[in-house]
């Protein structure tokens, strides 16, 4: 390693940290919904590091499946299963668009 | 087993993986050097293959028989999610009404669906050459038809999206990866092997296999992403659980006479599925 830190070793640090952050908010999240929501923050942290350290398709893969997928998919489960109970939750289809 | 047992049981194996680990990690190259074993032999071998994308090259040429079964994993949890999320007896379509949305929601969806699917389609083409390929873009072009959801309401995206032709469409471009290996069992003595001339480096054409396998994962991924979405959204959307009013009479005369057949043939299922939804 080099005593002085080059700029892209800075980046990596930064971004690293942004997800260890992002990742131990998205642990201390308690309520799904919202889980889901920073689950996709995330997910845009971990294609920032993954474009960082020069990884551009996965990346890709990560921006599609762990900011828009795998949220939305949470999401509408999390709908269905509140709708099942005793009090209607009757939400509007834009809001569970709004994550992506 | 009690529950000191079981905490010294998972100490004792933690210590041994803790061990274990230390030492293999001591055996890899350093974090972030510019010379890696596997990376200089793999872009040698990419460039003999004129593949542009060292990556598209790994995945669909050097090591296809590990994306086989990474798109296979992605059919069967589609499979797996179908049958579990196929409407029951007891459940039913419920009406949808016509939802308001912000004009300029609909505005940025209704010029952003055609360039996001432009973009998931240039990223499957260009998967040999530019980061990206069949499942990057196959990612997209599914997410892409969902602003029609974001834009409009459930029964716009129901319109765009032909959800018994992308059932089927699905499983063929699954098979057709599979199919394609045994190309290379034909003209050569390996599966999967890359048969197709080569082409110029750094073309749309080249790589040989790597574009043609990319354009059906691309398909397959598309597709199946699109389907896993319809019956995900169908349930915490159109259907209601045990709720009697607001029934179509064709979907109470389906409930009860010919429950058996929707209920175990997923092709007639989603014709059940979606024929009274376009009625409402």
């Amino acid at each position: 390693m080099n005593s002085v830190a080059t700029l892209t070793e800075i980046l990596v640090m930064l971004a690293l940290l942004l997800v260890a952050v992002v990742g131990t908010i998205a642990v201390l999240t308690r309520d799904p919904a919202r889980q889901a929501v920073v689950l996709a923050v995330l997910g845009l942290a971990l294609a920032l590091l993954f474009t960082v350290l020069q990884a551009p398709d996965v990346a890709l893969s990560q921006l599609g499946v762990g900011t828009a997928v795998t949220p939305l998919l949470i999401m509408l489960t999390v709908r269905r299963i509140r709708r099942g109970r005793p009090e209607p939750d009757e939400g509007e289809s834009a809001e569970d668009g709004a994550d992506r | 087993m009690s529950r000191t047992g079981r905490v010294r049981l998972f100490l004792c194996a933690a210590a041994v993986i803790a061990v274990a680990y230390t030492l293999a990690c001591t055996g890899l190259p350093h974090f972030g050097s510019a010379v890696h074993p596997y990376g200089a032999r793999a872009v040698a071998a990419t460039l003999k293959q004129r593949t542009a994308n060292t990556i598209s090259s790994i995945n669909f040429d050097q090591r296809a028989f590990d994306t086989l079964g990474e798109e296979s994993i992605l059919l069967g949890s589609v499979l797996g999610a179908t049958a579990l999320l196929r409407r029951t007896d007891d459940e039913r379509l419920s009406r949808r009404r016509v939802a308001r949305v912000l004009p300029s929601t609909r505005l940025f969806g209704t010029l952003l669906l055609p360039v996001a699917l432009l973009t998931g389609i240039y990223i499957v083409a260009h998967g040999q050459l530019s980061p990206g390929g069949g499942f990057q873009g196959g990612v997209i072009l599914a997410t892409a038809l969902h602003l029609a959801y974001v834009a409009a309401d459930y029964r716009a995206l129901d319109r765009i999206r032909p959800r018994e032709l992308l059932d089927s469409v699905d499983a063929v471009a699954a098979g057709a990866f599979t199919c394609l290996g045994l190309a290379g069992l034909i003209a050569s003595a390996a599966y999967l092997k890359n048969v197709l001339p080569l082409g110029t480096f750094n073309t749309l054409s080249s790589g040989g296999m790597v574009p043609v396998i990319n354009a059906a994962v691309g398909i397959e991924v598309a597709s199946g992403v699109i389907v896993l979405l319809a019956y995900f959204l169908d349930q915490s959307i159109t259907t209601s659980p045990g709720e009697a009013d607001g029934t179509d009479p064709s979907d109470a005369s389906g409930t009860s006479g010919t429950s058996d057949t929707s209920g175990t043939s997923d092709a007639s299922g989603t014709s059940d599925a979606s024929d009274p939804r376009k009625a409402t």
